[in-house]
């Protein structure tokens, strides 16, 4: 299937977030995750399955003002 | 008395942004020069394979203060809670600098977005630093939804034109006397942020002053000594101006040379 991730269109086989970060190779780094929009806690990522089209967000920390 | 914020007292009332700095070091040295008890930061999107945010998260851990994630650049109620979310797992705080930006050329803030998201956030927990302006009835309502502390402009962000409506500044100060009030963007020189203090603000936030001065860390630790300066002449009480002049040597016992 075929999702948004970070604005780019990815193809994943990824039942769930977890998963899907295990894909992109996102290993310990310390993000925060939005799918569709929707803040998604990192204890909750194994429950929350990807669909074709989802947007997904991964963040981390940046400098800011 | 330096008020607190959400029961947190700080070691001065600097506060110092993280962006645009020519290099990691350069910005860690403004930091130590500049004794800014607060740092913030933000959240963008994260390679995979890069993981640039890594790097920049280890070191400002290292540098020891405290952090004040914003949600920047969020142009919605929606867009500025999901990224304080985020912001409050990842840096592992309640405080968030809460943005939402209503026009571009200003980036004034969306006032009545700011409000209904301050109104959610604080429900959820948060401890919310509003990016306001002096509007003192957009203050009022920030404060009925939950806020504790107020952050006023005190001119566009990144402009470095100082305070821009000292006026505004003035009566918000007296208005709401007992709240946390923190000139947030706009100041560009040390005398600014002095000038912020000594009307009885509470704190200064900056950044594009330091970041984008020929020599950040310098001109951070001239920030950091205009703070206590102002603070300091706050405490003094300043006298009161008058229009006529009034002669501070004594007159009597002057010589008569006429």
């Amino acid at each position: 299937m075929n999702i948004q991730l970070n604005g780019e269109v990815c193809q994943t086989e990824a039942k769930t977030l977890d998963l899907l970060l295990v894909q992109f190779e996102y290993g310990d780094a310390v993000v925060a995750t939005a799918v569709n929009g929707e803040f998604v806690a990192e204890q909750q990522r194994g429950a929350v399955e990807i669909c074709d089209g989802d947007a997904v967000e991964i963040l981390a920390p940046m400098q800011g003002g | 008395m330096m008020r607190k914020f959400y029961g947190t007292e700080l070691s001065n009332g600097l506060m110092l942004g993280t962006a645009q700095y020519p290099s990691p070091a350069i910005l860690a040295d403004a930091f130590e020069r500049s004794g800014a008890a607060v740092a913030t930061v933000s959240l963008r999107r994260e390679s995979g394979k890069d993981k640039a945010g890594q790097d920049f998260w280890e070191m400002i851990q290292r540098l020891g203060v405290r952090v004040l994630p914003n949600t920047a650049g969020c142009h919605t109620v929606k867009e500025a809670v999901t990224t304080a979310h985020m912001a409050r797992e990842i840096f592992g705080t309640k405080w968030i600098k809460l943005e939402v930006i209503g026009e571009e050329d200003l980036l004034h803030p969306d006032v009545f977005g700011l409000v209904e998201a301050a109104r959610i956030l604080s429900e959820d927990g948060f401890e919310v630093f509003p990016y306001c302006t002096e509007d003192l009835v957009v203050a009022d309502r920030l404060l009925n939804v939950g806020c504790e502390v107020l952050m006023p402009w005190g001119a566009p962000i990144g402009s470095g034109q100082g305070l821009n409506n000292l006026f505004g500044l003035r009566a918000l100060r007296a208005h709401f006397s007992d709240v946390p009030l923190v000139i947030d963007a706009g100041l560009g020189l040390p005398s600014h942020a002095a000038q912020a203090m000594e009307l009885g603000f509470d704190a200064v936030l900056l950044n594009t002053a330091v970041a984008k001065a020929g020599s950040p860390a310098l001109m951070a630790e001239a920030f950091g000594l205009a703070v206590k300066a102002g603070q300091m002449a706050a405490l003094a009480d300043p006298m009161e101006k008058r229009d006529m002049a009034a002669p501070s040597t004594p007159v009597i016992g002057k010589a008569f040379l006429t």
